[in-house]
């Protein structure tokens, strides 16, 4: 129980590091120190064995590495600015990062859990990572932030679903994953055309269409 | 059979991004969507076993969908072999509305796109298994976006990147759904064997019912963001005008309804948990929300793509409104899916040939069409009097079927704003539409000379089974139609 307990503040530390961050390439290391914790989620739930392993595995070889592989690369190639344009401050971001956190305490206290299913802090963890995921979509003004925004909110989805896991099929998880990633493909594919038409990042220059 | 359906459209996606001769590669199109509607045919004779151990099962809700995303893709493929012969050169070409060059994407990737759209809507309309429906609803998103940037311009790539954005955020949070869903059904004891209705309706009316609240709010949220319901709809009218018609009238006839199947599906596992009821009350909430935000938007619009693409967040307002009400509304609904897929497939496609012609999206300067291309403009007019719900179209009497439900089960209030809406969003597309058919040939634009058989036989056909829907519907596709309601009866 320790070591799942240990995973999950750490998860929630690097939640908020994600709303306080102000380099883009630290950002990117985040995202893969956050895919490593939560590739170790499912060994420290249900033990190095059968589906919790190739799951975990999986995880890794996916969030661990291969996401911030495409960001970094993406971002590598864009040359853009290495700093975070936020659209309101780092310090509000992360004051709200620290309200979504409470908030998130507080309904895991009132919210009627089925028992034995989540460790404690799991939910709070997994909601976190969501509100910072959405955070960085709304609040940041590239279009790569927005992509590991979006990252950061499945991870805490992810996150969620992990306990539940053991009771569903490894295929699905994986094509889940799957799925993600090419989304995430895709979405590099497109910033490269943005970088190229727009020759900017900067999601603040869409503005042709309106009603 | 079922296992071979998504495998189809999936081969000929790779053969045609092998294929080096683009003329038979459009025709490659026309031949995938023929095949996959004659499998899809088949199945209205003989019912399909499960495929691939339970994940894919067709039911009479998913076989509805199927149908009609089959119908749509043949539809456009047709279109698509006159379009490309026009479009599909990959050299500059200048951008009407800010005169910057750009190029088509290359024609053997839309194609491959195409393609795999088609395979990702199968899936989705034919599983019971709410994860598999949700990697297939991502899977659509995912192989829709570079159709809609298939003119290189700005403008589409900033429609393309709202919509990845988005739609994958919001299916992220459908995503939360299902995992809510499975912790309602969360049994350490006996454990639900899988994501399936099959394995989670019998369990359903002992499902915690707060987590079931909770996931339908997300699904309907996160679906409903794809599906277009405002206020998760500001995609939507980006996304339709910037694409080529073809592509918007795919999104519009066919994706739109594997969004709203989603959603569907979770009515289908809360109903009998006894929160029919719940969801009713959301549905029609959305429901109303989307057809007042549709009708305050399309009033005044100067862009007849624009306009349609609100007309879709209007229909999607009124499907969910059916599906909330409940009872006949619900048969209305399934209905007015199956009329609002034919004539909005129809008049995306028919916008495309304005379009071409006119070199503008303003229905302040795409004026006299009634000269330039008779026959389209007779089927724009056509078309609009049929989304607009005039007699004699199918979707009058899918929306009569809805209004009646709706006095009948004693939803005045609700009744009130929803023909108010339908009569606002009447006039302001009448406006529009007698503005663009009639008066003189711009001088700037020159006579097209004979409309192309391929540009008008797809809408033709379609407008001509909505016109049929509203005269006589076959009894095979009433009982179809029923089952499929039943299948999403609130049970309240």
């Amino acid at each position: 129980m320790a070591a799942i307990q240990s995973l999950l503040v750490a998860l929630v530390v690097v939640n908020l590091a994600y709303l306080a961050v102000t380099r883009l390439k630290t950002l990117t290391r985040i995202t893969a120190l956050q895919g490593v914790l939560l590739a170790a989620t499912p060994l420290a739930i249900a033990g190095p064995h059968g589906h919790g392993l190739i799951l975990s595995l999986a995880v890794l070889a996916i969030k661990g590495i291969g996401f911030p592989w495409l960001v970094a690369r993406t971002l590598s190639r864009l040359e853009v600015n290495p700093v975070v344009e936020p659209y309101f401050g780092f310090n509000m971001s992360l004051l709200a990062g620290v309200g979504g956190l409470l908030f998130s305490l507080w309904l895991e206290s009132r919210l009627p859990f089925p028992p034995g299913l989540f460790p404690p802090l799991l939910f709070p963890a997994a909601l976190t990572s969501i509100f910072s995921g959405l955070t960085l979509v709304v609040a940041r003004r590239k279009a790569l932030t927005q992509v590991i925004g979006y990252l950061a909110a499945e991870n805490g989805i992810f996150l969620l679903g992990v306990p539940l896991a053991a009771q569903g099929s490894v295929w699905l998880e994986l094509s889940v994953l799957l799925d993600v990633f090419v989304a995430v493909f895709v979405m590099g594919i497109a910033l490269h055309h943005i970088n190229k038409t727009f020759e900017s990042i900067d999601v603040g220059r869409f503005c042709s269409l309106r009603d | 059979m079922l296992a071979a359906l998504p495998l189809v459209p999936l081969l000929a996606g790779l053969i045609a991004l092998a294929m080096p001769a683009d003329g038979p590669r459009r025709w490659l199109l026309v031949v995938v969507g023929c095949l996959h509607l004659t499998l899809v045919g088949t199945t209205w004779v003989h019912p399909p076993a499960p495929a691939y151990g339970g994940l894919l099962e067709l039911d009479p809700l998913g076989q509805l969908f199927l149908t009609l995303a089959s119908l749509l893709f043949t539809a456009a493929a047709f279109y698509a072999v006159g379009y490309l012969r026009h479009e599909g050169a990959v050299h500059e070409k200048r951008d009407f509305q800010d005169g910057a060059t750009f190029v088509n994407a290359p024609e053997r990737v839309f194609s491959l796109c195409l393609c795999l759209f088609l395979s990702a809507m199968t899936v989705v309309c034919s599983t019971r298994n709410l994860s598999v429906l949700w990697v297939g609803i991502e899977a659509t998103t995912l192989s829709s976006a570079p159709l809609i940037y298939f003119h290189r311009h700005r403008r589409s790539l900033e429609a393309t990147w709202k919509y990845l954005v988005i739609c994958s955020v919001g299916i992220a949070l459908a995503l939360l759904g299902n995992i809510l869903v499975s912790v309602a059904f969360y049994d350490p004891v006996a454990p639900a064997a899988s994501m399936d209705l099959a394995d989670l309706l019998p369990l359903a009316p002992g499902a915690a019912k707060p987590w079931l609240r909770a996931a339908f709010i997300f699904l309907l949220v996160g679906y409903g963001s794809k599906m277009g319901l405002a206020p998760m709809h500001n995609w939507l009218p980006d996304a339709h005008s910037q694409s080529p018609s073809l592509v918007s009238a795919l999104l519009s006839g066919a994706l739109l309804n594997c969004a709203f199947l989603g959603i569907l599906r979770a009515v289908q596992i809360l109903s009998p948990a006894g929160l029919g009821p719940f969801c009713g009350e959301l549905l029609v909430l959305f429901g109303l929300i989307s057809m007042v935000t549709a009708a305050v938007f399309i009033v005044g619009l100067g862009d007849y793509k624009r306009m349609l693409a609100y007309s879709s967040v209007e229909h999607m307002g009124i499907l969910a409104l059916g599906v909330g009400i409940g009872g006949g509304a619900a048969f209305g609904a399934m209905l007015h899916a199956v009329n609002h897929s034919l004539t909005k497939g129809a008049l995306f496609l028919i916008s495309g040939n304005i379009l071409a012609v006119y070199h503008t999206r303003s229905c302040h300067d795409a004026r006299g069409v009634s000269r330039a291309l008779p026959v389209t403009a007779a089927l724009w007019t056509a078309g609009f009097l049929a989304i607009c719900g005039s007699p004699p179209f199918g979707l009058f009497v899918s929306e009569l079927a809805i209004l009646r439900a709706m006095f009948a089960s004693g939803h005045g209030l609700a009744a009130t704003v929803y023909v108010v809406a339908l009569a606002v969003i009447f006039v302001g597309m009448a406006t529009s539409v007698c503005r663009m058919v009639q008066g003189p040939l711009p001088p700037a634009v020159r006579h097209p000379g004979p409309e192309r058989v391929l540009s008008v036989a797809s809408p033709l056909a379609l407008l001509a089974a909505a016109l049929t829907l509203g005269l006589y519907v076959p009894q095979g596709l009433t009982d179809v139609l029923a089952r499929a309601a039943a299948a999403v009866s609130l049970g309240g």
